[in-house]
């Protein structure tokens, strides 16, 4: 089939501009990214249904091939009100993550951070524990060494 | 056989309800389940021993793809193992009944797992296909995880029940590959069938033999790691962190003797395979005398079991491995009086830990004088265990060393050596049996007599049981002779046939046997010059640590692994998904042979127009991309959102042009809404070779997304199956419109799929600014004073207090003729310009939409273009009045109108099925109405109605959220101060009203 470059080149260019700002650190920015790929991915979609036609509203007699193809229209339709959607719930992450930390921003994960520089030493595996040798210490007083649990990880 | 075990796991399952009713005394209860099986099992023996080949068994397919079934057999060798699962377990159920208190905690858990431990063990022995005994296998492995671990309280449990689960579902994993190579090589998993065969298997120039030889040595592996054979054996002492009775069970009688069940079942027919002798003789007789080594130090009385145990296991292991008819005879006798005295002596450590709270041979003292009853018990159960005549142990004893000896004589110096081993290692048994004793009862010269509390009866009463059997079956082993040769006869006859005896006559045995008393009392008389010797003897290194090292090496790689991974910055990751996703698209484009597509062009002799709109999208993009105020940026983006929706409209898309110029719409007021307190400026925070970085990707990207474009254009052969939709929209789903009846009717899936992430997404978005509910009331109008909501507070508007006075005095009248809350605003934020073109034009757009929704079955528009109209016009309600104007045009919430919609959505699928239809099923109704005449009505419109009304409720919870509830933040951050001014006219009003 033949290809409308100039969607293409419309797609590339959103599809170019929107990764720029994904890859950003500014959440504002990260979301404006995202509906750029939206846009660039509905052209994509519209792209594939081929030249313009007409619009898919049913004329008896007139040739199917005539109409401009109406299923990538019916996925880029919901597309564009997912995307809505979508773009909706970022606003209230970015008004929260405003609200909580005054940031616009990505954080660094500091949790990951952790692991990361994470000791291999770990109580709960590698704390040296005297052995039991009793289940039933406290009942009377003869043992002596109670050997209870060294402490919940 | 399939009753039983469901009967097992089924008491299992309702065990956790009975304990808080009945507490400890429900172990009786489940006591009743193994001993009726029990029962039940003394029943079958005539069956069992009918015939050596027609056992009874059970098949039902599970999986015959997989050749997987429920397969069940009941040999002897099955029955004996079953009778020490069975009755073991029926008695130390019955023991937990006086061991535990009643207010432990998670005693039914427990209990529930002891029990269907019982129940995997019997599945385990009785299972004749690979993998069902594999399931059982593991499943036994879970349950001892979760048994160990019982006092979850404890550091010292949970990581010795840890450390079993590690190093046995190791050993577990390697037997699945063994199973399953010897599975494929005999071409059945049935094991009654794989025995039958099996000396073909591994002949010497079957094709099979080098796997089969392979097989066998990684089921070993993990027969010898279940049953704690070096270098397996350090978790098995480590396991004695569980309850006393779980040792005496899983660690006595049970589970350590799956792994040589296992050695015993498949010893009839591979025990001449490469690998089996010198795996089993090697590493059975090394563990016997290390366990036994190791006993004789422990001053822990369940340490010292525990190290005999592991001794015992592998001299077990290594005679029943020998695979002879004698070997087998004597290797099962000894596994039936091992399981138990084993049993009892745990079963006494139990009650006497009970009664003292301790189990440290050096401060125990004076026992046997406290309770002579429990120690005439244990002194049976170490009797039987060190070989002394008139006990079980003695009768086995004997045959084993038969066994050896004919082993010795047939096999030479290799043979001798085995027979020395086996002799060296009773020694030490009967040194450690004797320490037991003397450790746990005798009275020591230093210190009183240990506070000794009387034993009841009840609590005696398991242990007592296992050892007057030990005694009947060292007096009278006929029984259990007959019981054995079902088994040994597997074997080939070599000779005359050996039987269980108590007296053999002047045999060489017998004089073994005479050694090894002579020996072991010597050897427990001169215990202060042993300990001195295992004190000065230099350490082998412990297996323990090596698995310390092990486990700490694999922590350390992950450790590495994630820290170089897993950096924790969202540029990083997205960077690496890019760059692989680039990469691999243009390493498939270069590979594979590409088709493109046969003509390429600029310009669309149907829209030369889209030129235009192109241009207008490039040059927003790249703004959108450089902008460095927000609200541009916005705006920028918003550009290329109406340049598309351009684009749609030149395309012959009139349904995508209208929906994305509402969205692109709402979506601007949503931003400006969110974003009012943001800062104005964008900071750029990523600069130098970042920026370069970004460029790069999104540059290669948008390239490498054109080609794939390209590509898949090109590869399109097929009629696109759209061609059929213009007449199925027409003739099934009656309606004009083609996109709308395939997002109504063709595709509902779909669209039904789509709503259902927008009621998600709107109740994430009002919980997200919300928090607590989901906020649906908001409150009316009739609550609020006038001219309260939105005062401005700035200094320099005290300049104008003229006209400030007079626009409240005009905003505080009773009635207001546009807005029904417009009096709630501060006057200085109404206009009365707004004001008066909102009253115009709300209910025209709300009906307009309405119209929208209903003819967009045959005409652009349908539920999504409608709603979105219908959530304008609340748009404009809110932006004119308010919050409170926005609470006075919804009075349905946000909540309803979603679940309404998704909800009539649903009922519209679904309906078709009541009335013999498939879902989402629509039909065409024609009737007449009065005014209106002729009607066709579609019911897919019903569809698009609940599509509508989703809609409407996403643009009501983005309103309510981004607008309503920020603006009431806004207010209580500044609010505070201007309360006291309110005056009380407005008050009265709001009263009035």
């Amino acid at each position: 089939m033949a290809a409308n470059l100039t969607l293409l080149t419309v797609m590339g260019v959103l599809y170019a501009c929107g990764i720029y700002l994904l890859l950003e650190r500014s959440l504002t920015r990260v979301l404006l990214g995202l509906m750029m790929l939206a846009n660039a991915t509905n052209i994509l979609l519209l792209a594939t249904g081929g030249y313009a036609g007409l619009a898919p509203l049913f004329i008896k007699g007139v040739a199917v091939e005539a109409y401009n193809d109406p299923l990538p229209q019916a996925l880029i339709l919901t597309s564009i009100v997912i995307s809505f959607a979508v773009t909706a719930f970022m606003l209230g992450l970015i008004y929260r993550s405003w609200l909580l930390s005054r940031a616009d921003e990505v954080q660094i994960d500091p949790e990951d951070r952790r692991v990361a520089q994470q000791d291999i030493y770990d109580v709960e595996e590698d704390s040296v524990i005297a052995p039991d040798t009793s289940e039933f210490p406290a009942e009377t007083g003869t043992s002596r060494k109670k050997t209870r649990a060294g402490g919940r990880p | 056989m399939q009753i039983i075990l469901a009967v097992h796991f089924g008491a299992a399952l309702v065990a956790p309800w009975i304990f808080p009713r009945l507490g400890r005394r429900a172990f009786y209860l489940l006591a009743a389940v193994p001993a009726a099986a029990f029962v039940w099992l003394l029943f079958q023996h005539g069956a069992v021993y009918a015939s050596p080949a027609g056992a009874p068994a059970e098949v039902v397919p599970w999986i015959p793809q997989l050749q997987l079934n429920l397969a069940f057999r009941m040999d002897a060798l099955a029955w004996i193992m079953c009778l020490l699962v069975l009755g073991v377990g029926a008695l130390v159920l019955a023991y937990c009944g006086r061991y535990f208190k009643d207010g432990d905690p998670g005693l039914g858990g427990f209990g529930a797992q002891l029990l269907a431990f019982a129940g995997a063990m019997f599945g385990l022995v009785t299972a004749d296909d690979l993998i069902l005994l594999f399931i059982f296998w593991e499943l036994t492995t879970v349950l001892s995880y979760l048994l160990i671990g019982y006092a979850r309280a404890r550091i010292g449990a949970r990581r010795a029940a840890l450390q079993a689960l590690l190093v046995t579902t190791f050993g577990g994993l390697t037997m699945l590959v063994g199973l399953i190579m010897l599975g494929q090589a005999g071409r059945t998993y049935r094991i009654s069938e794989l025995l039958a065969q099996a000396p073909h298997l591994f002949a010497a120039g079957s094709p099979t033999a080098g796997i089969v030889n392979v097989a066998l040595l990684l089921i070993l592996v993990g027969a010898i790691s279940k049953s704690a054979l070096v270098p397996f054996h350090f978790w098995l002492p480590g396991a004695m962190a569980a309850p006393t009775p779980v040792s005496a069970y899983l660690h006595a009688a049970a589970m350590v003797k799956a792994g040589i069940y296992l050695v015993a079942r498949l010893a009839p027919g591979f025990s001449d395979t490469a690998y089996w002798q010198a795996m089993v003789l090697v590493l059975g007789l090394a563990t016997m005398l290390i366990g036994g080594w190791r006993a004789l130090r422990e001053f822990d009385l369940k340490l010292i079991l525990a190290y005999g145990t592991v001794s015992q296991l592998g001299f077990l292991t290594a005679v029943v491995g020998v695979g002879n008819r004698d070997a087998a005879l004597a290797g099962l006798a000894l596994l039936l009086a091992h399981g138990l005295f084993k049993a009892t002596l745990f079963l006494v450590v139990g009650i006497i830990d009970h009664q003292t709270g301790t189990r440290d041979i050096r401060n125990l003292s004076g026992v046997f004088r406290s309770a002579p009853a429990l120690g005439v018990v244990a002194g049976i159960g170490a009797a039987s265990m060190a070989g002394v005549p008139l006990t079980a142990g003695f009768i086995a004893k004997e045959s084993v060393y038969e066994a050896l000896v004919h082993v010795a004589q047939e096999r030479g110096p290799a043979g001798i050596l085995v027979l020395a081993a086996g002799v060296a290692g009773s020694v030490l048994t009967f040194a450690y049996s004797a320490r037991f004793l003397w450790g746990g009862f005798a009275d020591k010269d230093k210190g009183m007599a240990t506070v000794f509390k009387p034993v009841p009866g009840a609590f005696l009463f398991a242990p007592a049981l296992l050892s007057v059997l030990t005694v009947v079956y060292g007096l009278w082993p006929v029984p259990v002779d007959s019981w054995i040769a079902g088994y040994a006869s597997l074997f080939p006859a070599e000779g005359e046939v050996t039987h269980l005896a108590l007296w053999h006559g002047l045999t060489p045995a017998l004089g073994l046997t005479a050694l090894t008393l002579a020996a072991g009392t010597a050897l427990f008389l001169g215990r202060s010059t042993v300990t001195r010797l295992q004190d000065r003897s230099p350490s082998l290194g412990s297996a323990e640590a090596a698995y310390r090292g092990l486990v700490n090496a694999v922590d350390a790689a992950a450790i590495w692994v994630t820290g170089r991974t897993q950096r924790g910055s969202l540029y990083f990751y997205l960077s690496v998904i890019l760059t692989t996703a680039i990469g691999a698209n243009v390493l498939a484009l270069f590979l594979g042979r590409v088709p493109l597509p046969d003509t390429v062009y600029w310009v669309d002799p149907g829209s030369p127009v889209q030129l235009v709109a192109a241009a207008v999208i490039i040059v927003g993009a790249v703004a959108a991309a450089r902008a460095n105020k927000r609200f541009l940026a916005v705006l920028m983006v918003s550009v290329t959102g109406y340049g598309i929706a351009l684009i749609f409209a030149l395309q012959g898309a009139p349904d995508l042009a209208l929906t994305q110029m509402l969205v692109e719409t709402i979506i601007l007021v949503a931003f400006v809404l969110a974003m009012r307190r943001l800062p104005a400026r964008l900071r750029e925070r990523t600069v130098g070779s970042h920026r370069a970085v970004r460029l790069l990707i999104g540059a290669a990207f948008g390239l490498t997304m054109v080609c794939v474009a390209l590509a898949a254009m090109g590869a399109r052969t097929a009629r696109p199956v759209s061609l059929d939709f213009p007449n199925l929209a027409y003739t099934g789903g009656g309606g004009l419109n083609i996109v709308n009846v395939t997002l109504v009717d063709i595709r509902a899936w779909d669209t039904f799929g789509e709503i259902t992430v927008l009621a998600s997404a709107a109740t994430g978005v009002a919980s997200l600014i919300f928090l607590r509910s989901r906020g649906d009331r908001l409150a009316r109008a009739a609550t609020v004073q006038s001219g309260s909501v939105g005062r401005r507070q700035e200094a320099g508007l005290r300049n104008d207090d003229g006209a400030l006075a007079t626009a409240r005095r005009f905003a505080t009248v009773n009635r207001d003729p546009w807005l029904v809350a417009g009096r709630t605003l501060a006057p200085e934020r109404r206009s009365i310009i707004f004001e008066v073109i909102t009253r115009l034009l709300f209910h025209s757009v709300i009906v307009f939409s309405i119209y929208l929704l209903l003819a967009g079955h045959n005409l652009p528009g349908g539920g999504f273009s409608g709603g979105l109209i219908a959530g304008l016009a609340l748009t404009l309600r809110y932006l004119a009045g308010g919050r409170f104007e926005l609470a006075e045009a919804a009075r349905a919430s946000a909540g309803l109108l979603l679940g309404g919609g998704l909800a009539l959505a649903a009922v519209t699928g679904v309906a078709p099925l009541f009335l013999g239809g498939s879902v989402f099923q629509s039909a065409i109704l024609t009737f007449w109405l009065p005014v209106f005449g002729d009607i066709k009505f579609v019911t897919s419109t019903l569809f698009d109605i609940g599509v509508y009304l989703v809609v409407v409720g996403l643009v009501l919870d983005v309103l309510r959220s981004l607008g309503a509830e920020i603006d009431e933040h806004e207010e209580n951050n500044t609010s505070d101060e201007d309360e006291a001014e309110l005056d009380d006219d407005s008050l009265e009003v709001a009263r009035g009203r």
